[in-house]
This record gives C-alpha cells, structure tokens and sequence, in this order.
C-alpha cells in the first residue's frame, strides 16, 4: 500500500532519477572502498563527501520545492529548518565526544568549559541517545514549521508577506543562535566532532556509510514528495498554487492543506540538515543567514521550479559550479559568473534547465510525456 | 593690543600667587626645555606644569602649540611653529631663520593632552572671546585642579558675559567640592551650583565629594544627586526616543525607494541594497574628487554628491530594469532570483574596482559635533539625517501626488491592466518608478556614508531591514512605510536599554511576525481590487 | 585476508601510478612546492582577508625571486572560501587532496579556523593562522602566528591601569568567542587586580551591528561616575567604524574616556576620518608607525607589490611575514616539505619579526612577540606611546580560566596540545 503510494504514476524520469541515486548509493562507496586510488573509476574521499553535501543540499532543494513549486509558498526561510536539523544532529555529535575535548571534561562540551558553564542546559538532555536526536531532527522543524504555519496560513498570509516573514524567522533565528548564551556554541556553532553511532566519523568507510545514507534519503525524499504530489491530496495543493480563492470557495479547507505541506518540507530540510553537519563536520548560525535561503530558492529556479528532479539538479548544478569557480584563476571574479548564471537561467532558462533540456528535446520530434505530467509553474 | 595686556594681565596675578617660584623662576624654566626635549610624555606634562606654574612669559604659545602638533624639541633647542610657517624660539620668544637642527615635533599622549587642557583651561580663563572663556572654564571644571581656583575667583569678578560667569561658577564649583580643605559652607553652595546645573558631568562631580565630608554635607549631596537623576531619567527616555527617530530616519531612507520598486512593479529587488552602497561610493568618488582639486568645496561635498548619486543609482536602475526586470513581466516572483545575480554582481564589481576594504567619507563640518538641547545630546549628523529622510519623503509624496508621473504610477499600482487600457504605457512608468526608487536609494546611500561603513557589504547589511519596514507599513504605500519605519526604530530603541542590541532585535522580528498574522496586508493595506491580483 | 591482499594490490598500482605521474603531465608539478592560500575574497570577510592575500603572494614572489625552496620554486594556490564556513573545510580538503599542497597560510576569525581543524588534523597537513584569538587551543597541525590574549588584552589592560590610571572598564564586544573569551579573561583578571565588580561594564552587540548611540550614550553615562574610565573593546572589524564615528559625533574623546582596541589596526581606520579619535589606542604586536628598516623595507615592498603609495600595512600581515619565514626555515631545516617532518622542525625557529626583535616557535605553536600599545593619530597611523621591554611568549591556555590554567601545550616534549600539568596526564582534566 505504502509502496503503492510511493510508487504511483511514476513516470520516465523520476525512475532514471532513482535508478541514479541508488545506483550512486551503492557504487560510490565501493569504487572508493574498494578500488585502489589509481584505478580510473576510483572515487576519492574529498570527491565523495563533496558529493555527499551536494546531495543533502539536493534534499533540502526537493523539500523547498514541494512547497514553492507545488504549493506557491516562496519560504525565503527553509534553511532555518535545515539548520535546526543539524543542530540537532550536531548535538548528539558533540554528546559523542565524551571526555575527548580539550578540557576532558566528560559533560560538558569545550565551549561551556571556558566560558564558565557549571551544568548542562536542560535542552540538551537526552541528545546523547541516537534514536532520540533523529526524534528531534523531525520534530524539531516540523513543530516550528507546524506551529508558523498554524498561525500564517490560518490568518491567510500570502505571497510576499508570508515571504518576506519566513525571512523574518530564520534571520531571528541567526540572531538568537549567534549569541553565546543561548548555549549553542556562537558563533563557532558545533564542531571537531569524533564518532557517529561508535564509528569515527573521519573514517572513509563512515563516510562511504553517510554518503550512501545521503543518496538513499534524497531518494525517500524525492518519493515521498512525489507521492505527495501526484495523489489526490497533491492535486488540491496545486490546485492552491494556481488558484488559492476559487479552491478555498470550493470548499477546500486551504490553510490545513498548505500547513501539511509545509511541515513535511520542513522535516525533509531536518533530515537534509542532519546529514549535512556530519560530512562538513561543522554546524554554526551562518545556516540560518537568510542568504542561504535565497540561495536555496534560487537552486530550485536553476534547476527548474514545479520540477522535483529539477530541484534536486538545480541544487546540485549551482554548488558543483561554485566549487569550480571557487579556486583557480577564477576565484577573484567567481561572483561575477554566478551573479550572471542567476540573471541568464531567470532570462532564457524560463523553466530552468530540465524544463529547457526537455522542451528542446520535445522539439527534436521525440515523444515523451514528462513535460505534460507535471505542468509549468504559474504564478 | 588688548589681548596680550588681559593676559599679562592673568599671568601677572600667576606670578603674584605662586610666590616661591619667583626665586627659581629661571632654574625651573630652563629645566621644563630640558624636559620638553627629553621625548618622554612624563617630562612633557611635568614641563607644562612647569610653565604654567611659573608662568613663564611663553607659556600660552607653547601650550598652544604642543596642543597644535606645532611644538618643536630636540638637542637642538626648542621651537614654535607659527601658523604663519616661521619659527620663533620658545624660550625668548625670538623670531627664528629657520627651524633649528636635530629636533622633532613634542608627540602627545592622553595624560600630556589632558595637561595640556587643564593648562589652556587656565591660560584660556581671561581670553577676551567669552565663547573660549567658557570652553576654558569647562575645561577646568573637568579638570577641578585646585590649583587653578584663585584665578577662576579672579575671574568671576571680573565676568559680564552671563554664559561664561555660569560656566566660572561651575569650575568653581567643581574645584570647591573635590578640595580636602574648603569649608562646608562654600561646600554647600558649590552643591547647589552642580545640582542646577544637573547633568552626567555634576553628577560625576558631586560624587567627588571627599569621604571624610560631614554628614549634613553628605544628606545635601544625596539630595542633589537624587534630583539630578531623576531629572536624567526624564531626559534617558527623551533621549532613547530621539535614538528611536534617528534609528527610524534610518530605515526609512533605506527603505522608501524599495516601497517604490517593490510596491508600484511588485518587484522584490534584492539589488536595492546595492543601489544603497552605489550612492555610498559615489559620495566617496565625489569626495575624492574635490579633496585633490577643490579642498575648499568640501563642505559642500555632500550637496554635490546627492544629485550625483542619484543619478548614478538611477541609471543603473534603469538599466537593470530595461536589461533585465523588462523580460520577466508576469512573473515578479523572478525578479527576486535576476535581481539576486545582479546584486552579486554590483557587489563584486565593486568590490574590483574599489578593493575590498572600507573607503573612507569625510563629514563636512556641519555634520560633525553635537550639541546638548536640555538634557539631549543632539549629534548634527543624525539631525541632518532625520531632516534629509524627511525631505526625501515629502519629495516623494509630492512626485506621486502632484505630478502626471505619480498619477500614471498610482495608476499602474492601483491596476495595472486597467491602467494599461487606459492608455498608460506601463512599460515606460516601470522603468521610470525602478530608475527613481533606485535614485532615492542612491540618496540613501549619500546619508549612510555619514553612519557607516562604506564597504561593497553596506547594502547586504540594510536589505533585510528595509523589506521589514515595507511589508510592515503594507505594501504599495508611502505612507504606510514612514509609520513602519519609525514604529519600528522607536521600538528598537525602546527595547534595547532592557533586553540588550540582540534580544531587542530578535523581540521586533518576533513582534512583526505576530503583527503580520493580525494584519496580513501591513499596517496600511491597499484596499479594492488589486489586493487579490 | 582479503584486506591484506587489496592493501597489496593498492599501494603497488598506486606505486606504479606514482612512477607513472612522474613523467607525463604531472612533470611540471614536480617542480614546484604548492602553497595554499585559504582567504575570503569574497563576502564579510573579504574587507579584511584580501589583504592577506596579497600579502601572501608578496611573500611566495619574493621569496622564488631569491631563488625559491629547496631547489624549487613555489607556487601559490588561491582559493575563494567566500566568507562561508562549510566552503573554508570543502577548500582546505580540495588545497590538501586535489592540489596536494605543502602548508596552508589562511582562515580569519575562530569559526573558519575551527570549520578547517577537522580536516588539518585528518589530512595531516599544516595551517599558519595569522590573527590574534582568544586562545585555548594548540594543535598539532595549526600555527598560530597571531596574538594570544596575553600578548594584547592584557597588557594594554595593564597600560591603562597604570598609565591612565583607569579604575572603571567598560569591556565592549561583538558577541562570539573571542570576545566572550577576551573579556572573560580581563573580568578575571582585573577583579584579582582589586576592581569591584559593579565598575566593570560588559556589553555584547550583533555582527555588524550599525546603530551605536544607545551604547555610546550608556558608556558615557557609565563614565561619569566620578572615577576614571576607559573601553577595552574587543568589536569586530565591520562594526568599528560606526562605532567610532559615532564616539566622535558623541564627543567622547580620548583625555575623557579612552577606548583600547584589539581588531582595530591601520587597515580599519583607512574608512574613517581619524581627526575626532586621536588619542584612541590599540594594542597590537606591529605597527605600521614603527620605524626599523626590516619595517621600512616591508612597506616599501608592499606599496609596490600593490601599485598603490598609500597603501597601509598591519598586523596580521606581518604575522604572515613572521610564520612565511618560519615555515620557509623550517622546510630547509627538514629539508623536505613532508608536514610530519615539518611540524618537529617548526617549534625553536627563529624569525625577525619587523619591529627589530626575533620571534620564535615555541613548543605549544605560539610564537614570541612584543606587545605594543599606540594612540591614533590624525592621519590615521598609530602613535607608540608603550611596549613591553621584551617579547612576550604567546600562552596558548589562559591562566586566569578555571578550566585552562593547569594546562599547557607541549608539542616538542609531550607530544600533547593540552597537558594537565596537575595530572600529568595528555587530555584535559
């Protein structure tokens, strides 16, 4: 049934989508566990978990997509959602590290020690047990999500507004977690993590572990979105994109259906969060800069809005391209290139680029039915 | 020549009170040379003592030009710089050829600049200007050296000017409260004195008051002291809601050209920040400008650098506008992604043609300095602020009201398609609305040079503020972003003396957030139909 | 045994690669000895990393002009971490594994330091952090040429006691590590000096944060309490400047209320009129004003390097000049850039610093450096108007904290970065 769900209606290239990311999933991890490093398909560690942060990044793209392309909510504040993820998972890490700081003192972590902490704060119990910080990456922005929702879709907060107060939030988020007595780490947010679930989290096999873990998520993600969208429950969400006041006088209840929505995004960013921090090795308040929203937002446009493999490409074409113009001769001017990719997609890439890709390859006479399967995002 | 007989004059009356030093008048006079020229800030104050304490005939010229940088010492002997650019000897007074060999300018530090104004507040007492006997007397009361109080008496006597015999009575004081051995009674005046002068500056002297004081003299001083602050506090909120104005002036000037843009063509311009940082640079460019060829227009770079900046950030508008927003019409929610790479963009062609560090933007002299109105301490440069974010606005509300351009633009905000059919060629009212939205950000950007950092980070820094105050007010309303912007400055500022610069900040957002839920459209909602398009 | 054999395997296809590379393209490789250089160029950070930067390059020029290292030339790799804490550990891995390089001169602020530290010590590669911090740290992989907390708030506190006979401080700072950890350090330190808690003042404001007028008008107020009173500020550099402009607009002068800076050098004050702030200090191992001709050279070197007459030096730069050195010596001492060899080679170099003394690696990865105070001056320069009588040792654990006094960092003998000497055991407590 649940397989039903997930699976329904699954066209051509969700499949190939999904074909990839479990094929990455297993392949990855072997060529680099198990091919030597001169072998030509070896894939190296940096590669991996590089890749690794693409696809968490693909994961939060998808979520944030449900939600804009699918429902009409720009949220300029989902990477709140993928912070609060990954402070979570970030603090079952710092729980791992035990007597192992610097201080070697076995509660509390580094930054409390210097900074005269006598205690734990109470919100940090119970993030040295595994099950229950997963818990809390879900519920945690799922609730927050749950209950902004709550209040912005029930007073019918739309468009720019809602916009611009999802901004609102998580930069009142980047405010509070900046200061240093919140508890949080600061500025330094979490870091010099050691082990994750006993295993060292520097270990290649670890990594090869979290990069698989990534793929297989992204691709849960990816399905339960889908299922989302193509069920009935999806067809009144998009119906609420296009025309939110003719499917309210329908006599749909709007504001539940777009609070659904929303807070199975959120939990999606959680989990995307949550796999992110392990592999960068590093969470800080800089995940909630509003910019990193936008940025997020913009992932979704490159890659192609209303489109959940779109998403998921947009978020990994951007950063793949900002990790090359990051070094090399480049590096002075790499803002100019992504400045000018943002400005020619939103010129000539209306669709972004699966749309484009795909218009072209429709008027090379081939027949496909994807375009028709999930229609352009209106506005 | 009557300003050298009032000061022969003081130093006469010097010379009269500092008795044993007649005797090694010349011995002690030479050793304050030997020690200007030692190069250390400890000689230095102790030969200014010197001087002053044996009033040597030279000593205002030389305290003056040590204060000036002008004052020069060494083996060689030590020299006064003139403004004039000669040189005179410091110890004779004798004009010199040239500067003498081997000496250096006498370098200061805090505790020789502190020497150095309690000796001009003392020389400075019997200057005929009465503004400078005030300064002078300010400069003593600060300083209550004990030392200065037969002169300061003198000087009472002899005062007409009202200001100034106020400020001498103070200094008097002043003097009169810290000295171990005044009598209660003068005491008690002097409490009285520093309880009607009732500021943070009489406050901090009555607490001067030595401990070993008599106990009614004590009861007085606590009385003065709880008068004082309660006055204070009257003033502290005052004040906090000055800051709150100032704050609000602020965010309204970074936020009305974004009302513009955002509100008439539902554009969300994330390049307005940078049309904010472009104005800031061409202040900058418009300041270089005139330091290498015109120095003396300096006082009027600013006036020079509004229309500049506006233009500039005008054009660029257009330009964007024409280049880019003109392709996405029907699709508004784009424009936040273009705009985006634009602001990248503007950021780092700036910051490749400027470099990354900060620039520096003089204040001409209006806007430097404060000025104290009751218990207020007024900075001109905030005044201005508030005066210019007030005049932007009228100027606005009387473009969109008064003129066939405002009427066309309502038009368009009101109903685009309507106003289309009408006859109103939309596409020329967007791009001039983008090129004057962005111009006023360029004016915006004129005024926060004066405030802050001009680095391609400025507009990054007012971006998320400024769509705060827009959504606040309610879009697509002059009006509703005035009240927004100073609602929220005021609030800011009302905030921050309880819950500190970070959770008063936090405070506010959580407050918007709440508000917008009870008023989803802003403050001030456009009502009818265009509400629903 | 099948691990065995694939190791086998591994490393004799990896030994044939290697040969292999040694001829082809990679031939030209060989030649060189790469440099990482991790500064952001972009973002907040860029104001003050881009300088460091070209500073760098200065550096590697200069020295491949004297005929470069070992033998070969050096070549330096710029990378753009863009102010953006994941994208300093993504660079540092890309700089170590991709462009195999043999130290990395980089990071500004704690949280890049602290976002890369993962990836030094897994990778075992070196890293030279060139700005002063708040301490509590040694590492193995990580040099760090900037000041320790006792080698500049410190002292400048102790001016100012005793010069300015300051007996009311008001510790201002941005809110993250370092100055919570700075002003920690002075809170301990100045009650055990007699100050009574309620004449000290700690106020923390955001990044950036841009309106100053409640603050200033609260220090104001907070200095006419009839005692002498001075700010040790510890904000960040993108804050200073409204900051001051708005001390000058409020009329605080320095004869009144002193503030002493720690962030805020010759490159800050270029984007303010310095007229109103004269007699404002700072305390920093280097200023530009300080005439030696090791210093001279420098910034006739540097205002070429730069095209640019006027372009100002500071102290981070030259704890690059000082660690570029030192890495340089060190490299010949080992003679070879194989970071293990390196780091044992590292503690016990010696380096002219440019204020006419010789700065040396101490065992913990702290460097000697004298500690100056200067005043600003109205062209924005600074004014030495103190200094301590020799160099001072860099302390990588503060001994005014509970929690790190009893430790010290030992890399030579110990082989720990946190020794308990109380314990005598490697790790903390």
């Amino acid at each position: 049934m649940i397989t039903r769900f997930l699976l329904q209606n699954m066209d051509k290239r969700g499949g190939v989508f999904l074909a990839i990311l479990l094929g990455l999933a297993l392949l990855v991890p072997l060529s680099n566990l198990l091919l030597p490093a001169s072998s030509p398909f070896h894939v190296p560690t940096s590669t991996m978990s590089l890749w690794g942060k693409y696809l968490c990044y693909a994961l939060l793209a998808v979520s944030l997509d449900l939600v804009w392309g699918y429902c009409g909510i720009l949220s300029l504040g989902h990477g709140a959602f993928f912070a609060l993820g990954g402070y979570a998972m970030g603090l079952y890490l710092m729980r791992q590290i035990g007597s192992r700081g610097v201080y070697g003192n076995p509660i509390l972590p580094d930054f409390m020690v210097f900074l005269n902490w006598q205690e734990l704060p109470w919100y940090w119990w119970g993030f040295s047990s595994f099950p229950f910080a997963m818990l809390m990456v879900l519920a945690v922005p799922g609730l927050l999500a749950f209950v902004f929702g709550w209040f912005a879709f029930r007073s019918r907060v739309t468009g720019v507004y809602l916009s611009i107060i999802t901004q609102a939030l998580t930069y009142a988020l980047l405010l509070a977690f900046f200061r240093n007595d919140m508890g949080f780490g600061g500025n330094n947010g979490l870091t010099d993590f050691k082990d994750i679930l006993g295993f060292n989290i520097q270990a290649q096999a670890t990594r090869a572990a979290l990069f698989s873990m990534t793929c297989v998520m992204l691709a849960a993600g990816f399905l339960i979105a889908r299922g989302i969208v193509v069920s009935k429950l999806g067809k009144v969400v998009i119906a609420i994109r296009d025309a939110e006041p003719r499917t309210r006088f329908l006599g749909y209840r709007v504001d539940r259906f777009k609070l659904f929505v929303f807070t199975v995004s959120a939990c999606m960013a959680g989990v995307a969060g949550a796999l992110y921090v392990p592999q960068v090795g590093i969470i800080n308040p800089s995940e909630f800069a509003p910019a990193n929203s936008i940025e997020t937002v913009i992932w979704v446009a490159v890659g192609g809005r209303g489109s959940l493999v779109g998403a998921a490409l947009g978020a990994v074409v951007v950063n793949w391209a900002k990790t090359l113009f990051t070094s090399g001769f480049m590096a002075p001017y790499w803002l100019f290139a992504l400045g000018g990719l943002f400005v020619v997609v939103t010129l000539f890439l209306p669709k972004g680029i699966l749309g484009t890709a795909e218009a072209l390859w429709a008027r090379r006479g081939k027949p496909d039915n994807a375009p028709a399967a999930e229609p352009a995002p209106a506005e | 020549m009557p300003i050298f007989h009032r000061l022969k004059h003081a130093l006469v009356i010097l010379v009269a009170l500092v008795a044993a030093s007649v005797a090694s008048f010349a011995q002690t006079a030479d050793e304050a040379f030997t020690r200007l020229a030692a190069d250390s800030y400890s000689d230095t104050s102790r030969a200014i003592e010197l001087l002053v304490s044996t009033a040597h005939p030279n000593a205002a010229l030389i305290v003056e030009a040590l204060n000036d940088g002008r004052l020069l010492a060494g083996p060689g002997g030590v020299a006064v710089k003139t403004a004039g650019g000669g040189f005179v000897d410091a110890k004779t007074g004798v004009a010199l050829a040239a500067a003498p060999g081997d000496v250096k300018p006498v370098r200061l530090n805090n505790a020789v600049r502190r020497a150095v104004q309690a000796a001009l507040g003392g020389l400075g007492l019997l200057n005929p200007d009465p503004a400078k006997r005030t300064a002078a007397a300010e400069a003593v009361f600060k300083s209550r050296d004990a030392g200065l109080l037969p002169i300061v008496e003198a000087a009472i006597g002899k005062e007409t000017n009202p200001r100034a015999l106020a400020a001498l009575r103070q200094a008097q004081a002043a003097i009169l409260i810290a000295k171990p051995d005044t009598q209660p009674l003068d005491r008690f005046a002097a409490i009285e004195v520093l309880r009607d002068r009732a500021d943070q500056d009489a406050l901090a002297t009555l607490r001067a008051l030595p401990g070993d004081a008599t106990p009614a003299l004590k009861e007085a001083q606590a009385k003065a002291i709880t008068a004082i602050e309660g006055r204070l506090k009257l003033w502290a909120a005052a004040q906090n809601l000055w800051y709150g104005l100032s704050l609000g002036s602020v965010l309204l000037l970074a936020a009305i050209g974004l009302a513009i843009t955002f509100g008439v063509m539902g554009v969300i311009n994330m390049a307005h920040g940078e049309m904010v940082m472009l104005g800031a640079y061409t202040t900058f460019v418009v300041q270089e400008l005139i330091r290498t060829n015109a120095p003396w227009l300096f006082d009027w770079s600013l006036a020079i650098a509004l229309p500049a900046a506006f233009v500039v950030a005008g054009a660029v508008g257009i330009a964007i506008e024409r280049g880019v927003i003109r392709f996405l019409y029907g699709r508004p929610l784009e424009t936040l992604l273009a705009t985006w790479g634009i602001s990248l963009i503007l950021q780092q062609a700036v910051r490749t043609a400027f470099g990354p560090t900060n620039r520096e933007v003089g204040a001409p002299s209006f806007m430097s300095g404060a000025f104290e109105l009751g218990g207020l301490a007024i900075t001109y440069n905030r005044l201005w602020i508030i005066v210019f974010a007030g005049l932007v606005f009228a100027a606005l509300l009387a473009i969109l009201k008064l003129t066939p351009m405002g009427l066309q633009m309502r038009a368009v905000t009101q109903n685009r398609r309507m106003a289309s059919a009408m006859g109103i060629r939309t596409g020329r009212i967007d791009a001039l609305t983008f090129g004057l939205g962005s111009g006023v950000a360029g004016l915006a950007g004129v005024a926060l040079s004066q405030i802050d950092n001009v680095s391609p980070n400025l507009g990054q820094s007012y971006i998320i503020d400024s769509f705060m105050v827009v959504v606040f007010g309610g879009v697509g309303n002059l009006w509703g972003t005035l009240v927004g912007a100073m609602t929220l400055g005021v609030a800011n500022k009302l905030l921050e003396p309880y819950a500190g610069a970070v959770l008063g900040k936090i405070a506010l957002l959580v407050c918007i957030i709440l508000f917008i839920q009870k008023r989803p459209r802003g403050l001030f909602a456009l009502k009818g139909r265009a509400v629903e398009a | 045994m099948n691990s065995n054999r694939r190791e086998f395997l591994g490393t004799a296809l990896a030994g044939a690669a290697f040969l292999g590379s040694s001829y082809l393209p990679a031939a030209a490789q060989q030649d060189t000895i790469k440099v990482g250089i991790l500064h952001s160029l972009s973002g907040t950070m860029a104001i003050s990393e881009t300088t460091l930067k070209d500073v760098m390059l200065m550096l590697i020029e200069e020295q491949n002009k004297k005929g470069g290292l070992l033998g070969k030339k050096l070549e330096a790799v710029v990378v753009d971490p863009a102010s953006n804490w994941p994208l300093f550990a993504e660079k540092a891995r890309e700089l170590i594994t991709k462009d195999k390089v043999a130290a990395t001169f980089g990071c500004w602020t704690s949280v890049s330091r602290k976002s890369v530290l993962p990836v030094f010590k897994e990778l075992n590669n070196i890293l030279f952090y060139p700005v002063q911090y708040e301490g509590e740290e040694s590492e193995r992989n990580v040099f760090y040429t900037g000041a320790a907390p006792n080698q500049q708030a410190i002292p400048a506190v102790d001016y100012l006691a005793k010069e300015e006979k300051v007996e009311r401080w008001v510790l201002a700072g941005t809110d993250y590590v370092y100055p919570r950890t700075t002003n920690k350090i002075l809170e301990a330190y100045l009650k055990s000096k007699g100050v009574k808690p309620e004449d000290i003042m700690i106020n923390y404001t955001p990044f950036g944060h841009s309106d100053w007028q409640t603050i200033v008008s609260d220090i104001k107020k907070f200095g006419s309490a009839g005692k002498k009173t001075a700010v040790v500020s510890t904000i960040n550099g993108d804050a200073n400047v409204p900051f001051y402009k708005e001390l000058g607009n409020q009329g605080i002068k320095a004869t009144d209320i002193p503030v002493v800076a720690f962030s805020v050098g010759e490159e800050e004050l270029a984007g303010i009129d310095t007229k109103p702030l004269v007699g404002h200090l700072a305390a920093w191992n280097y200023f530009q004003s300080i005439k030696t001709p090791e210093n001279e050279a420098f910034i006739k070197q540097w205002q070429a390097f730069t095209k640019n007459p006027k372009r100002v030096t500071n102290d981070p730069m030259e704890a690059h000049y000082i660690g570029f050195n030192m890495w340089v010596k060190a490299v010949e001492k080992a003679k070879s850039t194989d970071p293990d060899k390196v780091i044992d080679a590292l503690p016990g170099i010696e380096a002219p610093n440019l204020t006419g003394g010789i700065s040396k690696m101490l065992p913990n990865h702290h460097i000697t450096k004298p500690v100056f105070i200067g005043e600003i001056k109205d062209d924005g320069q600074f004014d030495v108007v103190w200094k301590t009588a020799g160099l001072v040792p860099g302390d990588a654990w503060s001994k005014e904290l509970d929690g790190s006094k009893d430790l010290v960092g030992d890399w030579v003998e110990k082989k720990c970065g946190n020794f308990n000497v109380k314990t005598g055991k490697c790790g903390g407590v």
